[in-house]
């Protein structure tokens, strides 16, 4: 079956598998008895509200603690962002990907590099945004042969005068907001031992929420709690062993049936394995102020070879919801059991409320790299809504009854096994870039990468001194073709449907902003900024950035009163590692992600300033 | 240390070993130094004190070319190739898969094989993957993180559905402690497991200083089923188009086998032939042909 040839017609959901296409094609929900009827969504006013950012801040990564990256500025207009223009911009003086945004809190914004990250506070209230404060932590230059895919931060936040940030090696950070000075600084974890820390901490009332990454050294996953004042660890969680260390007691209920039971974190794996078993937590966090409950997702399991790990590697590849004071598990609901895909079930889960088949429900919505969007009960785990938001053909549908999804066999991988045409890729349907909620139009509008891949044979190297072996995995453009890698989706959660999208050349790997005015912001890896109507798709206004973006704008209000737009410019990360100097001719480097993008050069180098943008 | 190994920015470290030698005339195009990329933590191949057999080779090697020898210490993991060779910053791989695409690479020096690691008081010997003792014993093997690769061992054992008596270490380890593969070794002489499978270098060099006595054997199936090889040919690696250093590391190998040979028997690298039976490490031919090796040879099933 060509990789052309088994599209559905006319749907932007195309590779499935034989008999399953047709039911597993968008639009025809034939396997999913738990999908909408179609009922509008609908957000009950003021339900998440009690905890909203002032209007013109961003004090959190997503802005709100929900993540929604939703905005209330309303000056930028549909028909006024055509006079767009750059106001100023910042060099951070680091050249790597910059996956993550500014923060803006009473005329400062924060920003953080990649490694080595640099901290700088720039003053608002003076022309230009000069330098107020900056910190260069010491930083472990060894770090960077730790870091899986680009020495990338993503982000920080702020809370109580303090700004919290991630080093690379396993430190957290609080500084001073005012003087840049060092408040706490709590180390989590050993490079050493493979562990590295990228993601934006999140603060949830007095805690902040942090974890780690590293999974592809083997390293064993967790999250944590630390106390906004001191930095003490307060809870430590990890992903897999006894339920001691899972913190699942009690307080756990989850909704299906095969996540209970006794120290599942253990029988689901070979013995020890769980120890080497991954299922680290670099995504985004978010926070349900009214449930009083963190949503975080975790990695795939460890090790690659899934024949070496059989059973479902609990609790890799799904979503915790836990008590943000305590850690402790209240449902989990797994995304991919036994992944073999390097499916990371890491992708944030933003908490809204919605009518779902003529029903008020408290979700969160969920874009998974392996190709489906899930609408979740986040009371208790309950999956409402499956559907592809991207081309997947690994599984026909998700098992309303079980929560599971219906696996294809002949797209499972096996090492040593040739096995062809698999979507979506590992980079995912998504990676972590994250999605945007506005309650204006109840639409979510998410990234997406539509790539797909191969995975061969058997490539001897070396490691440590010691042969192994590595599968032969060469990426490639999925059924949209090479002009068409990437998709901005506006996705109906209530239905599982996509309302528009809009193709791109290269994957998009840029988190949007969507504002009071429903203007939808967001970059390109090739280096466009574009404003596009978030009712409708169409393009509004662009401009081309120095270098690719795979960070996420945010929109604040600046001492002035006028609305400003930021944006990192900076290509890097997974797939942007080869702007970074990956060599072309290898299409198996970078996990295979290189052959994905061999033109990417052509069109962008590495850089690393902010732009920030405003109507004259 | 893992913090020396990865200096990005500082030059290479420069080991004092060998003393400084006039410019030599025959290699115009090459700094004045041997400039090897090496592991600084990875006994019995290398370590920054020089005590590995790796750098035994690489001061053999640059004594004969009159040269010091100039490492570049980083740790050999994803990324060491891209990183020493790929930026410059040092010439030459010492041990390399054969025909690895990333680099050129010479004609193998040596040829080594997965081996069984027992403790001799266990009176437990196996000589194939095929033994069905081997679904009862308590087995340690290395294994590697999430990114697509396994280490033969492990690949062979699941092809057989053997996997809930398996114990997985990480090959990568804590880097803080001294050689960190080793403890797959040391958990045998702890009776942790009953056998691990490990690579023979790595094997023979740990089993021989054990305080407890243990047996390495090879294993026997040189493709133990599922296409699976567990003997490779090493070979010294240069940058893709070093055409004038790959000629000159292949004629010191050509000439110095018989010294080469005995730095590998001192450290009781077990030793294979082709079709992988064992050799005897200080009188037999090397391994594979004598030609610098091509692109995806001999490795790829």
């Amino acid at each position: 079956m060509s990789r052309q040839g088994n599209r559905c017609a006319g749907s932007w959901i195309a590779v499935v598998a034989l008999a399953a296409a047709v039911a597993a094609c968008r639009g025809e929900h034939a396997p999913m008895a738990m999908a909408a009827t179609g009922a509008a969504p609908s957000v009950s006013s003021g339900a998440l509200a009690p905890d909203a950012p002032p209007a013109g801040s961003w004090p959190l990564p997503g802005r709100n603690a929900q993540g929604w990256r939703y905005s209330p500025l309303a000056q930028i207009t549909a028909d006024n962002v055509k006079n767009l223009k750059v106001a100023w911009t910042f060099s951070t003086g680091t050249a790597r990907g910059f996956e993550g945004q500014p923060l803006v809190v009473d005329s400062t914004m924060y920003v953080v590099s990649p490694y080595p990250n640099h901290v700088f506070a720039l003053d608002l209230t003076r022309t230009g945004g000069p330098v107020k404060w900056d910190y260069l932590p010491t930083t472990a230059p060894a770090s960077q042969g730790e870091a899986c895919c680009d020495v990338v931060n993503r982000g920080m936040s702020f809370a109580d005068g303090k700004v919290v940030f991630n080093r690379l090696d396993n430190h957290t950070v609080a500084l001073d907001a005012k003087t840049g000075k060092v408040v706490w600084d709590t180390k989590l974890d050993s490079i050493q031992e493979g562990s590295t820390m990228t993601m934006a901490p999140l603060i949830a009332g007095n805690v902040v929420l942090v974890g780690n990454s590293g999974a592809e050294l083997g390293v064993h996953g967790w999250a944590a709690g630390l106390d906004l004042g001191s930095g003490k660890i307060l809870w430590r969680a990890y992903s897999t062993g006894p339920d001691s260390e899972v913190k699942i007691g009690p307080d756990f209920k989850p909704y299906y049936p095969q996540y209970k039971g006794k120290d599942l974190g253990v029988s689901t794996w070979p013995p020890d394995q769980w120890k080497l078993g991954g299922g680290t937590v670099w995504g985004w966090m978010t926070y349900d102020p009214e449930l009083n409950l963190v949503y975080y997702g975790t990695a795939n399991p460890g090790v690659w070879n899934p024949d070496m790990r059989p059973g479902d590697n609990l609790f890799s590849a799904g979503v915790f919801a836990r008590d943000p004071k305590t850690g402790n598990a209240r449902w989990w609901y797994q995304f991919t059991p036994h992944d073999s895909w390097d499916y990371d079930g890491v992708n944030e889960n933003i908490p809204v409320d919605l009518t779902v088949n003529g029903q008020a429900r408290k979700v969160v919505v969920h874009f998974d790299r392996n190709g489906f969007a899930y609408t979740i009960d986040r009371q208790t785990g309950q999956v409402l809504v499956a559907q592809p938001y991207q081309s997947l053909n690994w599984a026909t549908g998700v098992d309303p009854q079980t929560g599971k999804p219906i696996r294809v066999p002949s797209k499972e991988t096996h090492q040593g096994v040739n096995t062809t045409d698999i979507c979506p890729s590992s980079t995912g349907a998504r990676d972590q870039q994250p999605a945007a909620f506005s309650p204006r139009t109840s639409l979510f509008y998410t990234p997406s990468t539509d790539l797909c891949m191969d995975y061969k044979g058997l490539k001897a190297s070396y490691i440590a001194g010691t042969p192994y072996l590595g599968a032969d995995v060469r990426m490639y453009a999925g059924p949209g073709g090479w002009n068409g890698r990437g998709q901005m989706i506006a996705w109906n959660a209530a239905t599982g449907k996509k309302v528009w999208a809009i193709t791109e050349r290269f994957p998009v790997w840029s988190g949007p902003v969507v504002t009071g005015s429903d203007v939808l912001f967001y970059g390109t890896m090739d280096g466009w900024f574009k404003a596009v109507n978030a009712r409708t798709g169409q393009e509004l206004w662009k401009f081309k950035v120095g270098s690719g973006i795979v960070g996420n704008p945010m929109t604040y209000q600046g001492p002035d009163g006028k609305q400003y737009v930021a944006v990192y410019s900076g290509i890097g990360g997974w797939l942007g590692a080869i702007a970074l100097g990956l060599s072309a001719s290898d299409p198996t480097a970078a996990l295979g992600a290189t052959g994905a993008m061999p033109d990417l050069p052509k069109y962008t180098a590495p850089g690393g300033m902010l732009y920030v943008f405003a109507l004259p | 240390m893992i913090a020396a190994a990865l200096r990005l920015a500082a030059p290479a470290l420069v080991a004092a070993t060998v003393a400084a030698a006039p410019w030599s005339a025959h290699h115009p195009a090459r700094p004045r130094a041997l400039r090897v990329c090496a592991d600084p933590n990875n006994m019995p191949f290398s370590d920054s004190a020089g005590h590995g057999f790796e750098n035994r080779i690489a001061s053999l090697v640059a004594r004969d070319l009159h040269e010091p020898v100039a490492y570049t210490w980083w740790a050999q993991r994803r990324g060491f190739v891209r990183n020493t060779l790929g930026a410059q910053r040092c010439d030459v791989v010492i041990g390399i898969i054969a025909g690895d695409e990333q680099l050129s690479t010479t004609a193998p020096y040596y040829r080594s094989t997965y081996v069984f690691v027992t403790r001799r008081s266990s009176n437990l010997h196996f000589a194939s993957m095929n033994d069905p003792r081997l679904r009862r014993v308590r087995i340690g093997i290395h294994v590697i993180g999430d990114d697509y690769n396994s280490l033969p061992p492990g690949v062979a054992l699941a092809g057989r559905g053997i996997v809930r008596n398996v114990v997985g270490y990480s090959i990568y380890g804590n880097y803080a402690k001294p050689s960190p593969p080793a403890t797959l070794i040391t958990a045998v002489a702890q009776g942790k497991v009953d056998v691990a499978i490990a690579w023979g270098p790595l094997a023979g060099y740990y089993a021989a200083r054990s305080r407890v006595p243990l047996d390495v054997s090879p294993v026997g199936d040189a493709m133990a089923g599922h296409g699976i090889p567990f003997s490779y040919a090493i070979a010294m690696g240069v940058r893709k188009g070093d055409t004038t250093l790959l000629r000159t590391l292949q004629h010191e190998l050509d000439t110095r086998r018989a010294a080469i040979r005995h730095i590998l028997a001192e450290y009781h690298v077990p030793l294979v032939t082709d079709d992988g039976a064992q050799a005897r490490a200080d009188t037999d031919h090397p391994a594979g042909d004598t030609a610098p090796h091509t692109a995806s040879g001999g490795t790829r099933p």
